[in-house]
């Protein structure tokens, strides 16, 4: 849910990692942190346990300049990813304008990954968005490990509604930015077409 | 995604400031915030400038959602007060208007009795400001009031934006 602050001239709007266990969704937000300007970002928050699996959140909130005198800021956050932490993803999706779907291209995980995105269905529906229409991102992770799965089927078992796809390495960065940017950019043009 | 977007004009943003600036002195508060439960901040008054409003924003909408999901499992409609004490600062929390969050932080200038008190009161004012906000919404800022900043945005604004 965009918030419009006319009064400080801000457009605020949320976008939510969403992915299985160790995908690389925080990865993909401390590689974010570490590359944007100090005057750009505030403070990266992580809720985590003490073997630095997320708990409850992430949190970056993140300028990413002017559009006709309205500061845009993003709130990006991360959702936990382990399965039995399913209660607190719903409550992160709450008031979200775009998700980020990070994808784990190993073999061994393709199941975790399908799973997840129905569990990312199920959760918007629960709020009342759909998958179908939310502005939306599908990012594979992890491109540069050896048991990856080819591009091509990933992208046949994973796709939902032919969103922009990218591949990615986030520990990295490559593809990390490209993924952010091409989400932010579909909220925007969501925005202005209502 | 959903339709029902939080637009904040100005003239409803002073009254919400004004109203929190009156809580802040009549609890004699440190600061107070008004935040929306996705978690981004709408006002504040106070000795804020000590405080990263941005992550207390978040956090305190994470605290609130889950303690709204706590309440859910005991059968609960919502805790509708939450207060965090400290050594020398405490945090009281409450829902106003079903959406928004009032943040009271004091310290031994005040008491948790004249908090509570002064938030209900204030709470009354500022539910009248959102139902305000709320109708001007669905006239999407009535006559004479400003457009919205998507109207005149072009595409090549949004691709600027992104160096392209």
């Amino acid at each position: 849910m965009t918030f419009i602050n006319y009064a400080s001239k801000e457009i605020n709007c949320k976008i939510v990692y969403y992915g299985p266990g160790l995908c690389g969704k925080t990865t993909n937000l401390q590689y974010i942190y570490n590359k944007t300007a100090p005057e750009s970002k505030g403070k990266m928050i992580s809720l985590a346990t003490e073997a630095d699996r997320t708990l409850f959140f992430d949190f970056l909130p993140l300028d990413l300049g002017s559009i006709r005198g309205f500061t845009t800021r993003f709130h990006l956050y991360t959702v936990p990813g382990q399965v039995f932490y399913d209660a607190s993803r719903k409550l992160i999706l709450k008031g979200v304008d775009g998700v980020i779907f990070v994808a784990d291209s190993q073999e061994e995980r393709m199941e975790a990954n399908i799973e997840s995105i129905r569990n990312l269905e199920a959760n918007l529906k629960e709020h009342g968005f759909d998958l179908s229409t939310i502005p939306y991102a599908l990012q594979f992770n992890k491109r540069d490990l050896g048991n990856v799965v080819p591009v091509e089927e990933m992208y046949r078992m994973l796709n939902y509604k032919r969103e922009p796809t990218f591949e990615a390495v986030a520990t990295t960065g490559v593809g990390v930015f490209d993924t952010l940017k091409s989400v932010a950019k579909q909220i925007l043009i969501e925005l202005k077409k209502r | 995604m959903s339709s029902a977007d939080f637009v904040l004009y100005e003239e409803e943003f002073k009254h919400l400031e004004e109203a929190l600036r009156r809580l802040r002195q009549e609890a004699n508060a440190k600061a107070v915030f008004l935040i929306d439960k996705n978690g981004q901040q709408i006002a504040s008054a106070g000795e804020v400038e000590q405080f990263d409003t941005t992550s207390l924003a978040s956090l305190t909408a994470g605290n609130v959602a889950a303690t709204d999901g706590l309440a859910k499992l005991i059968g609960e409609r919502e805790f509708s007060v939450l207060f965090h004490e400290g050594q020398q600062d405490h945090i009281h929390i409450s829902i106003v208007a079903k959406r928004a969050i009032l943040v009271v932080i004091f310290d031994d200038r005040s008491s948790l009795g004249l908090v509570r008190l002064r938030v209900k009161r204030a709470s009354v004012d500022l539910e009248k400001i959102f139902e305000v906000m709320a109708q001007k919404g669905e006239r999407g800022g009535g006559p004479g009031g400003p457009a919205s900043p998507f109207s005149e945005i072009t595409d090549d604004d949004i691709d600027a934006l992104f160096g392209e």
